[in-house]
């Protein structure tokens, strides 16, 4: 135990360096750097427009950034740029899964389907790049049964089973971002970037994600990187939260610690109107400390 | 008896509270028929023997069309039953082209027996939709009021096979050797070569949701490439081959078409939607007018003549001693060929099914599906797009490039003019009617659509009804484009709109077409 939390401290799975990403004039991530460790429940937080999405974004592919580095490290030491890899390339490659604020399913294919397309790339591999599977080899065979298996796996977890050959299109809206965890979960992943999870979904249904993240992070050793809005889920799960506000961290450390941070409170949860003055004073005095130790 | 009559009740009184409603809507339709019809039917310019224009009118002509217009939105407004609905318009019309014969020619007895068909159809609509007011509207769902046929449904695909297997024997048997030809010719073959490149464009179109308008394009590569290679290049290397041109070339044919294929899927990698079918429109133009202008490639407008029939496996289809009649000892006819070319093109296509079917299964079909639903979402799996869309363009054009390679060994003659735009606007027309992505749609929709037309032909009767200046192939176009407009309306979707899943845990269940997504290029 204390073995593999050295391991953790040693190296970061995920480590953002500088990370800049413009728009034209919109800067809209700027000299952002934080890290995830292995095995940790990280959660990005931050006022709507903070830049969020944009960091996921950029982490998994979807945009190049402008200015700064995104290393990830596997626990057996390789490690990878995510900013230079193509997009499917880090989820096939570098283990990175991740989820959609605006649910992404195959609404077309049944459940079972969505978990199947998750493991396109070992089942290619399986087919022998489709060739033996038109011949319908042993081989491919044996991989197909087992993928089914894998998906049975992840729907039980999920508590889908019994919906496995419905249209995805056709689940209740909680359980299409539990099918969407779960589609992610079949690429194995080590760092799962999960946005906006717990999005639309009543208190019961959030409290059987907390089980499902833990759960994967505990059996699995998946590292979560997380975009919620949800306090209950945030403060609940993660080890460590990050705040973003204009696209500029103003806050990093445990649940505990963000949740007094002033500079959190005035930005995030937002401060009474007679105490706007006198929480800017404050906010200024923090942030030119927190300057000050940049330069420093 | 009592309840049954008490349902009854309220719904006879609601259908007629419905009749000055009905008749008001029917009335203004009838008003749009007459303003459209007074300029088209109604007047007619016609040149007299000093060469002068000069002006007729039809009145009766565009007063029928207005009285077919109000029966039609009078019946559909009214009744409730589909099939009563439909029972009585049809009806309605035979008795209003009886009433034109009439009119027209004579009161003869083929008009008394049109009149009859006309009443006797109405009747039995006005019958139906009776039935259907007195019974309360049933509640089973599809698979309950079909669940008599679940027993025959796993023999409907082998059978289907046996009869297409046993068609050219059945035509033969049923209308003699002379007769035949045009059976298998016209009708078998032809269609079967529209179904063949309806699966090849719906690998494209249906599963992998990108529009391609310019699928003609590997229909050319195809043809050309058995054309130039069996007139030009086996000749002047290994004659001794002539007989094996078309098995030796049908291979090299797909290849070079998915090859094609391949190129054009590069550039347009990026390309989504309208702006994909624009340069794949383009693609198609691109190769009808090489084909065209490069004169010394291609021979130009002029084509591509005497080009080798395919051999049943080496032994020629002709009157020599060594042909296929005087091996088999038979009698030479010219039937034997048409018998073996509708043998392989239904070979050819059961192939492109066989494929298909498997590649559906697949990951490689799946990511194709998982392309057309959501190309972000498969980007974030891991699967490369690039690839799956390259290998749909290839897979598409090759089967294409098959079929042509066909074409060119049927016709014996190949010209551009055989791969216009409007040869690929019937492809897509096929697969989308027939419902993108079911194989069984496009039989449905190449039966319909290309036996449709061949049909029009048959329908000689109809100069009896319409006067001897009739031809029905005239209307070909107008009936297709209506047809279109029907189907689209009546399901918008396609014939086969359902999805059968690849995959299933405890039971497949069909996935509804509202959720399939058409694909956004």
């Amino acid at each position: 135990m204390s073995a593999s939390l050295q391991t953790r401290t040693a190296a970061p799975l995920l480590q953002v360096d500088h990370l800049t990403m413009r728009f034209g004039g919109l800067v809209a991530i700027n000299d952002l750097s934080f890290e995830a460790r292995a095995g940790d429940i990280t959660a990005l937080i931050g006022p709507n427009g903070a830049g969020k999405t944009t960091v996921f974004n950029c982490i998994t592919g979807f945009y190049k950034p402008t200015e700064g580095m995104i290393t990830l490290t596997h626990p057996d030491g390789s490690s990878y740029l995510l900013e230079r890899l193509p997009d499917f390339r880090i989820n096939w490659r570098a283990k990175v899964a991740r989820t959609f604020q605006n649910i992404r399913l195959f609404q077309g294919m049944t459940v079972l389907e969505n978990l199947l397309v998750a493991q396109h790339n070992p089942l290619m591999i399986a087919s022998g790049m489709t060739f033996l599977g038109v011949l319908g080899t042993k081989g491919y065979r044996e991989s197909s049964r087992k993928s089914i298996e894998k998906a049975e796996y992840w729907l039980e977890k999920t508590g889908l089973v019994e919906r496995a050959d419905d249209a995805a299109g056709d689940l209740p809206y909680g359980a299409q971002r539990r099918l969407e965890i779960a589609r992610a979960m079949c690429t194995d992943p080590v760092l799962l970037c999960l946005d906006e999870p717990a999005a639309g979904l009543n208190p019961r249904e959030s409290l059987e994600l907390n089980t499902l993240l833990r759960s994967i992070r505990k059996d699995h050793g998946t590292a979560i990187l997380l975009i919620e809005h949800d306090m209950s889920v945030v403060m609940e799960i993660s080890d460590h939260v990050v705040v973003l506000d204009y696209g500029t961290k103003i806050a990093d450390g445990t649940p505990e610690e963000v949740r007094n941070d002033p500079r959190v409170i005035a930005a995030y949860l937002g401060v009474e109107d007679e105490e706007v003055e006198e929480v800017e004073a404050e906010v200024e005095v923090v942030a030119e400390q927190v300057e000050a130790e940049h330069k420093a | 008896m009592t309840i049954a009559a008490q349902t009854s009740l309220p719904a006879a009184r609601a259908a007629e509270s419905q009749i000055p409603k009905a008749a008001r809507e029917a009335g203004f339709a009838a008003l749009v028929m007459l303003g459209l019809s007074f300029p088209i039917l109604a007047l007619r310019t016609e040149q007299n023997m000093s060469n002068e224009l000069i002006l007729t009118s039809r009145w009766s002509w565009a007063l029928i069309a207005c009285i077919a217009v109000f029966i039609a939105r009078f019946v559909q407004i009214l009744f409730r039953s589909a099939l009563a609905k439909t029972l009585t318009v049809f009806g309605s019309l035979v008795l209003l082209g009886g009433l034109a014969r009439a009119a027209g020619a004579a009161f003869d007895t083929f008009a008394a027996s049109v009149f009859a068909i006309g009443v006797a159809l109405v009747a039995l609509g006005l019958v139906w939709e009776r039935r259907a007011a007195t019974t309360p509207p049933s509640t089973r769902t599809a698979a309950e009021r079909f669940a008599w046929f679940a027993p025959a449904k796993p023999y409907v695909a082998p059978f289907a096979l046996g009869l297409l297997a046993a068609y050219p024997l059945l035509a033969l048997a049923a209308v003699g050797q002379g007769g035949s030809i045009k059976w298998i010719d016209n009708f078998g073959i032809q269609i079967l070569i529209y179904i063949m490149l309806g699966w090849g464009l719906n690998i494209v179109v249906g599963l992998a949701g990108l529009l391609d308008l310019g699928y003609v394009a590997f229909y050319a590569v195809g043809a050309y490439a058995y054309a130039l290679i069996s007139t030009q290049v086996i000749p002047a290397t290994f004659p001794g081959l002539g007989v094996w041109a078309f098995w030796i070339c049908l291979p090299i044919s797909g290849l070079l078409a998915a090859l094609w294929g391949i190129l054009l899927g590069f550039p347009v990698l990026r390309l989504r939607g309208d702006y994909l079918a624009i340069v794949t429109l383009a693609f198609g133009e691109i190769i009808r007018l090489v084909l065209i202008n490069w004169v010394d490639f291609s021979n130009g407008y002029a084509g591509i003549s005497s080009i080798p029939r395919p051999s049943f496996f080496g032994v020629p289809f002709n009157a020599s001693d060594e042909g296929f009649a005087a091996l088999f000892g038979l009698e030479f006819s010219p039937i034997y060929r048409t018998i073996f070319l509708y043998y392989v093109i239904l070979c050819l296509a059961l192939l492109t099914a066989f494929v298909t079917v498997r590649l559906r299964r697949l990951p490689v079909g799946r990511a194709w599906e998982a392309l057309r639903e959501d190309e972000i979402a498969c980007r974030s799996l891991g699967i490369n797009t690039t690839n799956t869309k390259l290998t749909a363009f290839a897979l598409g054009a090759m089967f294409g490039g098959f079929a042509g390679c066909f074409f060119a060994a049927r016709q014996g003659f190949i010209s551009p003019e055989s791969f216009t735009f409007l040869e690929s606007a019937q492809v897509l027309a096929i697969v989308v009617l027939g419902g993108t992505g079911s194989l069984l749609g496009v039989v449905i929709a190449s039966i319909a659509l290309v036996g449709g037309f061949e049909i029009l032909r048959e329908l000689d009767f109809l100069k009896q009804v319409f006067g001897e200046s009739f031809d029905p192939t005239q209307y070909r176009t107008l009936l297709f484009g209506l047809s279109m407009v029907l189907i689209m309306l009546w399901k918008p979707r396609g014939l086969v709109s359902t999805r059968e899943p690849t995959a299933f845990l405890k039971e497949s269940k069909a996935v509804s077409s509202s959720l399939v997504k058409e694909g956004h290029g």
